[in-house]
């Protein structure tokens, strides 16, 4: 993976940045040594690193306001880091950014239950977002597997999803405004707790920017009072056509299951042998979710069940209790646990037409033998969105390569067949140089302008999303900028 | 008047290149908002492209009556979920609308509180900009975060990003059954608060409205017809302490009715539509001195009557925004459609038109 080399004349400027900064933030917020600023060298796609020239650790918007003015005068490049749990490399720095850190801004600053939101510092994790609102029985429902770690803020710049996104949408869906500090420093306000925000839709294109845009300090969030109650069932198949065309039955039915998780043998085996939690060996588990009150739960189930059974399958397993719905649950969710115990693992975040399925798992079973890499599926079955696990050994000489090499034909084929490279995940690094195959150059031109537009010399994470090539001259401004 | 009507995207695309001054976009040919210009219409430009129903996806060309639209997903027992106005009762119209126009006006009904709004179930976009060029993002999956997200961008631009010549939906099914309980309040402020109880209720209430000339708010439940009785009851039950409550005798009428704002239907002066955070709904009220309200999204979205000519802003204490929906091409001139931005905002706008309509042909004027 290819990153812009360094610009000399930022890195010959260090101490003299370190200076300003220190006139702006507390001595503890700037971080400039190097065993300290190696902490940011890379974020969950660890496979790339490079430690950044500085780390700054904001406490409040008016320090985001006053760093990103004194970058923006120096031609600093900046690169924005919530929890660093980014699957695509969003945050990774170069070696001659400073990375803008808003972990220690995880203020709850209004909840509002008559109103139904809650603002909060965009540093606040996502789980301790839903934490606050708990008592009162809400909750925030986007919810990505990482919502221990990850930031709010993080989840805006990429848009992120979760397991019961069929439902409850994701965080583009759940986002009401945001304070945001622009390049220069300026800070905006958009949206609120009122709804569809008036003139352009700013907020929607700021969600999913990738810290390309500008720094999201403040956010507001919609919450939902959680229902009364919830349960899966796990029905087994002994084919994904099958196992697919259940789905496709169900939502047809008009049953809309708040998560719809699907997952193919290989998965299915690791998970057993990692979690044991008691699935049938077959070729296409599904693990669905309805909620609501006791009743509604086994109306809801009921009508699943008669549609799986016109379908032949192996297994149909509903739990009577909570103990028998956490263990349905549990093989589901130690997956990427279980991969990672049988090797290191790439997660793919590729996105189908449901109805391409089978083709898709084919396809890529063929090419897990040409490429001689074992590959996982987990499947947010409802909507589309996979996560293929490739297997390879880091230790071994040209597997990373190889692993990359499979993931992005995975990726094209994902396109190909109708979708799309990303369904939660971002761009990132990682798929920044498969953006031709899904846009046109002039689709892409259109988004670098929207860019050109928020932060005109190009300096926010600029070296993410697009393919280097094609944003080669607009990075070249902050060159002769500094 | 002149008019162009393109039947394909490639002669939308040249009709736009080769443009030589303003293009006023019309959608279903509906009253549109009388900018200068010749006038574009994307009526030529129907028909559907796709529609998997297990996969709840449609593709759509822009110019394609709602109607028909709804008529397609309504033979799967489908529906678009966001509920979207029809406007010619409000307007004392007899247009087509298209779904075009809807989404270049993010429009969206009472169940926006609940499924989202338009942009909410926007997919993806094909589109011309302003020089000419033929552009889409997005696409035809429920999930996809590739690249920046210009389809909320175009959701909401009212043509002046650019003309919309496909959009793909997201679609839902439609629920079995819905119940709507009335809740006979003594005032605003007692109706907002039951319906604020409703929302922050575990029942998935899909609509929240007020009707204060009968003093009633209307709370809706949907789906499957055992579920939507049972919530219908607790919410009887849960409601009783704001005022008397029973379960509405029409539930589809009174919903169609809020939707369209059928309160104003035939009712002169001017309307405007305004966005609050709902509980500031009790403050604003009294300050617009309307002749005629309506309240939808548990307070959040007012609709109010004035005598023609007034302005309505001046009298908003509160934050959010208000539109000018319905008044004389000199009124709307003189107070602006749409809530003026504060200029940090007002100057990215600018620049994003700038951007996508560098020669500022499309709707010029029109949002700033
Ligand atoms: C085990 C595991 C499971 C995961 N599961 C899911 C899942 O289910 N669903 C899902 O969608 N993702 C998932 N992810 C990916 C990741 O957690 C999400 O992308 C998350 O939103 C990143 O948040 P973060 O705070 O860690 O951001 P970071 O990794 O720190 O940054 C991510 C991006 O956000 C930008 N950014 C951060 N803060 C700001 C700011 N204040 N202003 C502007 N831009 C900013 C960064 O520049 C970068 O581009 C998973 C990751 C892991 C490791
Ligand atoms: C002054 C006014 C304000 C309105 N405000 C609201 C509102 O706040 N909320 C609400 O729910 N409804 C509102 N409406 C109603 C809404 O415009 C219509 O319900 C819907 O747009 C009808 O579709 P149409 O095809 O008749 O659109 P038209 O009336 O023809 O067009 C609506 C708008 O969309 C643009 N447009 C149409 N087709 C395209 C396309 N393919 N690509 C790009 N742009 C296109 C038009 O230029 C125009 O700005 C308003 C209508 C008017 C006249």
């Amino acid at each position: 993976m290819q990153m812009p080399s360094p610009n000399p004349a930022i890195l010959a400027r260090k101490d003299a940045l370190v200076a300003r900064l220190a006139e702006v933030l507390p001595a503890d917020a700037v971080i400039q040594d190097e065993a300290e600023t190696r902490v940011y060298e890379c974020d969950a796609l660890t496979a790339y690193k490079c430690p950044p020239l500085l780390a700054v650790l904001p406490r409040s918007t008016q320090e985001v306001s006053d760093v990103l003015r004194i970058c923006h005068e120096e031609g600093v490049p900046v690169v924005p880091r919530g929890a660093g749990t980014s699957l695509a490399g969003g945050a990774l720095p170069t070696a001659d950014c400073v990375i803008l850190g808003v972990a220690r801004m995880n203020e709850v600053l209004e909840t509002d239950y008559d109103n139904r939101f809650i603002r909060v510092q965009a540093g606040r994790t996502n789980l301790s977002v839903s934490g606050a609102v708990e008592e009162e029985g809400f909750f925030y429902a986007p919810d990505p597997s990482s919502q221990l770690a990850c930031a709010i803020s993080g989840n805006i710049a990429m848009n992120s999803g979760g397991a019961h996104c069929l439902k409850y949408g994701v965080t583009t869906n759940n986002l009401l405004g945001v304070t945001m500090v622009m390049m220069d420093g300026s800070v905006v306000e958009i949206g609120g707790a009122h709804l569809d925000a008036g003139g352009l839709d700013l907020l929607g294109v700021i969600c999913g920017s990738e810290g390309q845009l500008g720094v999201v300090t403040e956010a507001t969030l919609r919450i939902l009072h959680k229902p009364e109650g919830a349960r899966p069932v796990l029905i087994a198949f002994d084919s994904n056509e099958v196992a697919g065309a259940c789905v496709s039955d169900i939502i047809k039915a008009g049953v809309l299951p708040v998560a719809i998780e699907f997952m193919d043998r290989p998965c299915i085996e690791a998970c057993e042998a990692f979690a044991k939690a008691g699935y049938p060996m077959c070729e296409a588990l599904l693990v669905i979710e309805v909620e609501g009150s006791a009743a509604e739960i086994d109306h809801q189930l009921a009508l699943i069940a008669e549609i799986a059974r016109a379908h032949n399958p192996v297994e149909l397993r509903e739990a009577r209790d909570a103990d028998e719905a956490a263990r349905i649950w549990l093989g589901r969710k130690s997956a990427f646990g279980a991969m990672g115990q049988i090797n290191d693992y790439m997660c793919l975040d590729g996105t189908i037409p449901v109805s391409a399925l089978p083709t898709v798992l084919r396809r890529i079973g063929e090419l897990s033998k040409e490429f001689g890499l074992d590959v996982a599926n987990v499947f947010h079955a409802g909507d589309g969105n996979m996560h293929p696990l490739i297997l390879f050994d880091a230790n071994k000489p040209g597997d990373l390569e190889t692993c990359e090499a499979f993931g992005a034909e995975i990726l094209k084929l994902c396109v190909e067949v109708g979708g799309c490279l990303t369904g939660e995940h971002g761009v990132g690094i990682e798929k920044r140089d498969l953006m031709l195959h899904q846009y046109s150059a002039a689709d892409l031109e259109a988004q670098l302008r929207v860019k050109d537009v928020f932060d005109p010399k190009w300096l926010l994470n600029p070296a993410k999303v697009f393919p280097l090539s094609v944003t080669e001259s607009r990075r070249g401004v902050v060159m002769s900028a500094a | 008047m002149k008019m162009m009507t393109p039947e394909t995207e490639a002669e939308l695309a040249d009709a736009i290149a080769n443009a030589e001054g303003p293009l006023a976009i019309q959608g279903g040919g509906s009253r549109g908002l009388s900018v200068a210009g010749v006038v574009l219409s994307t009526q030529g430009l129907t028909g559907v492209e796709l529609y998997e129903p297990g996969a709840l996806t449609l593709v759509v060309r822009a110019g394609t009556p709602v109607a028909e639209v709804e008529a397609l997903l309504s033979a799967e027992n489908q529906q678009l979920a966001f509920e979207p106005m029809d406007h010619r009762g409000l307007l004392g119209d007899a247009g087509t609308p298209t779904i075009g126009g809807v989404i270049a006006a993010n429009v969206s009904g009472p169940r926006r509180i609940q499924a989202g709004a338009a942009r909410d179930h926007l997919l993806g976009v094909r589109f011309v900009d302003g020089s000419g060029q033929v552009l889409k993002n997005g696409g035809r999956v429920m999930k996809n975060v590739t690249g920046y997200d210009l389809v909320k961008l175009m959701c909401g631009a009212h043509g002046t990003l650019g003309v919309l010549s496909e959009v793909s939906l997201k679609v839902l099914p439609r629920p079995e059954a819905a119940v709507t309980v009335a809740v006979e309040g003594r005032d605003l402020s007692s109706a907002v608060a039951a319906m604020s109880a409703a929302l922050g209720s575990p029942y998935d209430v899909t609509g929240a409205a007020y009707d204060p000339d009968r003093s009633v708010a209307y709370v809706r439940v949907e789906g499957f017809s055992s579920s939507a009785a049972y919530r219908a009851e607790r919410l009887v039950a849960e409601l009783g302490r704001f005022g008397s409550t029973r379960l509405a005798e029409d539930s589809e009428a009174v919903w169609q009715g809020i939707r369209d704002v059928a309160a104003f239907h035939g009712r002169t002066g001017d309307v405007w539509r305004i966005s609050v955070k709902p509980s500031d709904a009790v403050t604003l009220a009294p300050q617009l001195q309307a002749e005629a309200l309506q309240f939808d999204w548990g307070g959040g979205l007012i609709w109010a009557l004035v005598p023609e000519g007034t302005d309505l802003r001046a009298r908003i204490t509160v934050p959010g925004h208000a539109t000018l929906v319905r008044a004389s091409a000199e009124t709307r001139a003189r107070l602006g459609v749409f809530q003026p931005q504060p200029a940090p905002l007002a100057a990215l706008s600018a620049g994003l038109r700038q951007q996508f309509d560098p020669r500022g042909i499309l709707n010029s004027g029109l949002m700033g």
